[in-house]
């Protein structure tokens, strides 16, 4: 018959449809169940969920033109998502960005936001992707390690770049291991967990945060605390400044002296 | 007479009856020294010696040259606890523990800088001025056996305190001798006494900076000093000084009194930038650890060339049937260096046989204008010298000026190559305007600002002759000398005022053809004591 045909013909088609629909709803619960991510922001507290909003306007405004609106990265820098909150700390709190224009290396500038601000972007990037995070906002807490141990590290690790004294260093192609003396202790430990540049990231398992904040220590140390025996520093770059000493002041003083005795009678 | 002077002079006299030694004294107590401050720039290397000498045992009243580990218990806290070895931590208990110890040690950094610098500025004089051409061509070479003497005390003294630094200065040389085909591996393993670093390493290089090598310098310098000596002192061509004898001022007192007082000037200097910069900080750069490197690791200026060479050098590296030839270590560090010091101590004899021909002796010096090829040569080896030395500091040079390092590397490869001749070339052009320069002034006299009017119109300006001594300086001939001033043995005027440098004088250019010369060989030299305050000049010694 006709009719009957048709009427098959259509449960045919509604029951495939009704098996493909069964199924999407059978993976989307095994999927809810069992494979779904805890949304980063759920158990957050009502302040940092504040911090958040407050860091996504001004993600927005200063960061989405080149980071993308949704951190996605775009043709102006890398996608966020996953940085964590060490990078925005160290990338913004040193001036480095907002960047002003593109060189081989970000330079250390004058910084643009407030550290609550920063910290507030910070939080947004860390809701959106997670990644490596301070473990203290504090600078004192950060830089609380131990001397000896955060100076065999700093050698190990750090002075084939950055100079024995945190003096810097240059890299292949005009890239440099920036000077660390006008880095913060929060700068120096984000730095350790991100990695920026041509820097190698040390994460937890490499340096442990003991010996991170040991070496937060030493450098805070070094740079600001330690009197310096035995006079002027010469910018502490080795011995070429020390050569460079010798022959302009030394030599100059000395043939400077050679001339006034040999015009003696 | 008074007792006091009465005592001294039976003193005096006894001394004499037994030993004989009044007339040597008194000979060399007159001894001659032709004055010109530049003669005097070796002598800061002396001093700089006697300073590192006094120093130097100083510093080793407390250092210990021993690789065996301790823990640090010093007064220096970010390396309290710390494994070091005894050398380290014995240059640390000089630094923080021991009274005047770290100005002890920057005294004598400097001084160590500063010997091998006077050292370089003197060798500058003597090549510029021609002082080593004939018969003191051996004074030369033991010269130039002094600088890389003094190089290799540097480099020994860099290495004992066994900080990070002085530790990557010893392995880079290991690395040097590991590089010399067939012998290397051999020459590193009997010096170090196995692997690097082995446990020999510090106790050697402590016996040769401490004995063999400034036994050899001390040698060196007495032999050096005894042929200036007896060879006397050369002079600049002036009214009354000639080939054979040497004007000037008595040992005694002027002399000494200038020498000694120097003495003090150059260990004021000294003591002065060890108070006041600090030099190898060997603190911060903590114990020596093969894993560990410094960013600006550099070896001392001296040995700064070396540096540089390497990293200006291309990566040639080859393997032959199972052996390295490290062609990027060994040409730069081995093989430069070794042409370098050979030319230098033999240019004397290739100066005299393939550039100006001229074998005969000479006690007057040349102004370096008056030899344009060799003047040209010195300026030329220095841009390559200098180009080196750059070199060894690229990675602080572009730190400091934010360029990038290869393109500093790129421009000195270039530079080291193309500089040289460029260099070359412009330094014989200027040295030849000097000349023409010279001979304007001798023939058209001093612009004296007066512009006269012609009848014609045209208006000229007047010149003035050169006053007579300058004309006498800038032809220069000997045998005008002894004519005009009426015999070498009394200038007749002033020395002081005509003697120095800044009086032109040219030679060769200008030498009439036909002048004779008295063959200085010959020719003992008489020595002329001029502006005594007694105001005898050339009266006989008493």
């Amino acid at each position: 018959m006709n009719s009957t045909a048709t009427v098959r013909k259509r449960r045919k088609q509604l029951s495939s449809y009704a098996v493909v629909l069964l199924a999407l709803s059978l993976v989307g619960t095994l999927y809810t169940a069992f494979g779904a991510p805890e949304g980063q922001a759920q158990d957050a507290p009502a302040n940092q969920s504040m911090a958040v909003k407050e860091g996504r306007e001004l993600y927005l405004t200063g960061c989405s033109t080149c980071h993308g609106l949704n951190l996605e990265g775009g043709s102006g820098g890398p996608s966020l998502i996953g940085v964590g909150a060490s990078s925005v700390v160290f990338q913004m709190e040193s001036g480095r960005m907002p960047l002003a224009a593109g060189t081989q290396q970000a330079p250390r500038k004058p910084v643009k936001y407030e550290i609550s601000e920063i910290d507030q972007i910070a939080a947004y990037i860390q809701a959106n992707g997670g990644g490596p995070e301070l473990p203290s906002a504090d600078n004192a807490d950060l830089a609380d390690g131990d001397l000896q141990l955060g100076g065999a590290l700093f050698r190990t690790n750090c002075a084939s770049c950055h100079n024995f004294a945190g003096s810097g260093g240059a890299l292949t192609y005009g890239k440099y291991a920036p000077e660390l003396k006008s880095a913060s202790a929060r700068v120096i430990y984000a730095a350790m967990q991100s990695g920026p540049e041509s820097m190698p990231r040390y994460g937890d398992n490499q340096l442990t945060p003991e010996e991170k904040r040991a070496i937060t220590r030493y450098v805070r140390y070094l740079t600001q605390e330690a009197d310096n025996p035995g006079g002027a520093g010469l910018g502490r770059y080795g011995p070429i400044s020390e050569g460079l000493v010798a022959w302009v002041v030394g030599i100059t003083a000395l043939v400077g002296l050679t001339l006034w005795i040999g015009a003696r009678a | 007479m008074s007792v006091v002077q009465k005592g001294a002079d039976g003193l005096g006299r006894g001394i004499d009856d037994r030993l004989g030694s009044s007339n040597f004294v008194r000979r060399s107590l007159n001894k001659v020294f032709p004055d010109h401050w530049s003669f005097m720039l070796g002598e800061i290397a002396l001093y700089s010696f006697i300073i590192l000498l006094l120093t130097g045992t100083y510093l080793a009243l407390f250092y210990t040259p021993s690789l065996s580990e301790v823990v640090y218990d010093g007064s220096y806290i970010p390396l309290k606890g710390v494994t070091m070895s005894e050398a380290y931590a014995s240059t640390l208990h000089i630094s923080f523990d021991v009274r005047g110890g770290l100005i002890m040690r920057q005294i004598h950094h400097w001084a160590a800088l500063l010997f091998v610098a006077s050292i370089a500025v003197h060798l500058m004089r003597v090549f510029f001025t021609g002082a080593f051409r004939k018969p003191r061509e051996i004074n030369w070479v033991i010269g130039v056996g002094l600088l890389v003497m003094a190089i290799l005390e540097g480099f020994a003294g860099y290495s004992l305190p066994d900080d990070l630094l002085s530790g990557t200065g010893a392995r880079i040389a290991s690395g040097i001798m590991l590089s010399i085909p067939v012998v290397g591996s051999w020459a590193a393993f009997l010096l170090l006494g196995g692997e690097y670093p082995g446990t020999e390493l510090l106790d050697r290089l402590y016996i040769a900076h401490v004995f063999i090598v400034p036994l050899a310098i001390l040698g060196l310098i007495t032999v050096h000093m005894m042929m200036i000596w007896y060879q006397k002192h050369t002079q600049f061509p002036g009214p009354g000084r000639t080939e054979h004898n040497v004007v000037g001022s008595r040992l005694y007192p002027v002399y000494a009194a200038k020498a000694g007082g120097f003495f003090f000037l150059v260990f004021g200097v000294l003591a002065l930038l060890g108070g006041l910069a600090q030099i190898n900080p060997v603190w911060l750069y903590g114990p020596y650890d093969a894993s560990q490197v410094s960013a600006g690791s550099q070896p001392d200026w001296y040995i700064g060339f070396l540096d540089g060479s390497t990293r200006l050098m291309p990566n040639w590296e080859f393997y032959l049937g199972g052996y390295t030839l490290s062609l990027n270590v060994l040409l730069p560090t081995v093989v430069m260096p070794g042409l370098i010091f050979t030319a230098m101590a033999l240019y004397p004899w290739i100066e005299a046989h393939f550039i100006t021909k001229d074998k005969r002796a000479h006690n007057l010096l040349d102004r370096p204008r008056d030899v344009p090829t060799r003047t040209a040569i010195g300026v030329a080896s220095l841009t390559f010298y200098i180009v080196l030395l750059i070199g060894g500091g690229n990675d602080v040079i572009a730190s400091i000026f934010n360029i990038s390092i290869n393109q500093i590397s790129w421009v000195l490869r270039i530079l080291c190559i193309v500089g040289p001749p460029i260099a070359f070339v412009i330094t014989k052009r200027i040295c030849l305007s000097l000349q023409k320069s010279d001979e304007h002034l001798l023939h058209h006299g001093i612009e004296s600002g007066t512009i006269r009017r012609l009848p014609t119109g045209e208006f000229v300006e007047e010149t003035v002759p050169l006053p007579a001594q300058y004309r006498l300086n800038l032809t220069r001939v000997a045998g005008d000398h002894e004519a005009i001033e009426g015999g070498h043995g009394d200038p007749g005027y002033d020395l002081e005022a005509v003697g120095h440098a800044e009086a032109p004088r040219s030679k060769g250019f200008f030498r009439p053809k036909g002048v004779s010369r008295v063959d200085p060989e010959q020719a003992e030299r008489t020595e002329v004591g001029a502006l005594e305050p007694s105001g005898k000049p050339g009266s006989p010694p008493q």
